[in-house]
């Protein structure tokens, strides 16, 4: 994995823990890796390691009853597991930030990949969660803020994809 | 081949009466109740607005816990759920375990059966037993109760928030209740949970 502008996830970070996030939700993702690296050591975060994506809405929601932030980092192919459990999300009107690495849409290598990434959009759409998509490196610090205010200020639930293109080619 | 477990058909605790004596004494403890029969019970129990009933996204109950627990570190946190809810979660046993919340308890009200559509059995009358993935995922206690004094001695615990995550299974009998419905309303329940921990609804 190569990234365009390999600061991205410092950037990602930093914003995150700027607006106070406190709780960070992952699977192991290489897209994600130096993220997730970052939370790991940061002893005010509460990381939780999740054996399916769906976990993580539930975890957000609950750390949201009781007063805490909650970033989930995703891959694309991991949105599809979480259909159902966004009803939560929907009925209750949870804040719901979610950081979805793209597969299957950019010089993809395995065609597995392909249908969750084209369906990845209209079913976060489905269940009421708006997508704000990141093609270059130089978006992710304005969009990465903007999605945390509607989150957590405006009550949403917003997920930023982040483009495959950026997150530069998987080597085979 | 139906072979139902000994320990359901065994089975004489009236749910009800269970989840009234590990309420009875509460304290601060916050309370998330997985979807069917478990909320009904809780809510029977006495409504509070530091319950958190589910009505849906089944399989999330004990993660919703997780979250709520890290969270509140202070406050101890008792998830009330059934076998068919937590079934659909076993993966979140695993995710719990390894999280370690001292202040999370779990208790899964087994009658063997996915009562909400219409008894049929579960995977625990088929000898799955939940507190034993628990006891392999690493929960520093899981139990598996069958009598009102079992019940008794593990209310204690789950106003605890050091030693945790616990489980315990309680056999109950198998027979519908008369439903006793909490609101449905999620925006509600959630922003009188939020206000009861002192957060301001904005």
């Amino acid at each position: 994995m190569q990234a365009t502008d390999g600061r991205w996830p410092q950037v990602i970070y930093q914003v995150l823990r700027a607006g106070n996030v406190e709780q960070v939700v992952y699977v192991p993702d290489a897209g994600h890796g130096a993220l997730i690296d970052m939370m790991l050591a940061d002893e005010r975060v509460h990381t939780t390691l999740l054996t399916t994506e769906e976990e993580g809405i539930a975890i957000a929601s609950g750390a949201w009853l009781g007063g805490q932030r909650t970033a989930l980092l995703t891959q694309s192919s991991g949105v599809g597991n979480c259909i159902n459990t966004l009803s939560l999300v929907a009925n209750c009107r949870f804040p719901l930030l979610m950081l979805v690495t793209m597969r299957g849409e950019w010089a993809e290598f395995n065609p597995w990949q392909v249908p969750m990434g084209a369906a990845t959009r209209p079913v976060l759409a489905a269940m009421q969660v708006k997508t704000l998509p990141v093609e270059t490196a130089a978006d992710i610090e304005d969009t990465v803020s903007s999605a945390m205010m509607l989150a957590f200020e405006a009550g949403q639930a917003v997920a930023v994809l982040l483009s495959q293109r950026m997150l530069g080619r998987k080597e085979w | 081949m139906v072979v139902v477990g000994d320990a359901q058909s065994s089975a004489k605790l009236d749910r009800r009466a269970v989840v009234r004596e590990l309420l009875r004494q509460r304290g601060d403890m916050l309370v998330v109740t997985g979807l069917g029969s478990a909320s009904y019970d809780v809510f029977d129990a006495g409504d509070n607005e530091a319950n958190f009933y589910l009505w849906g996204a089944m399989g999330s109950a004990a993660l919703v816990g997780l979250g709520l627990a890290l969270a509140q570190p202070e406050r101890p946190v008792a998830v009330i759920t059934g076998d068919g809810e937590q079934l659909m979660g076993m993966g979140g046993l695993a995710t719990i375990a390894v999280k370690r919340p001292g202040n999370l308890s779990i208790v899964v009200l087994d009658n063997g059966r996915f009562g909400e559509t219409g008894m049929q059995l579960s995977h625990t009358a088929y000898g799955v037993d939940l507190h034993r993935v628990a006891d392999c995922a690493g929960f520093p206690l899981s139990l598996d109760l069958r009598t009102m004094e079992q019940v008794r001695e593990l209310q204690p615990h789950l106003l605890r928030t050091e030693g945790g995550p616990r489980l315990a299974t309680i056999r109950i009998v198998a027979e519908a209740q008369k439903r006793a419905l909490p609101p449905r309303d999620g925006v509600y329940l959630k922003n009188r949970f939020r206000r009861h921990l002192g957060f301001a609804v904005s």
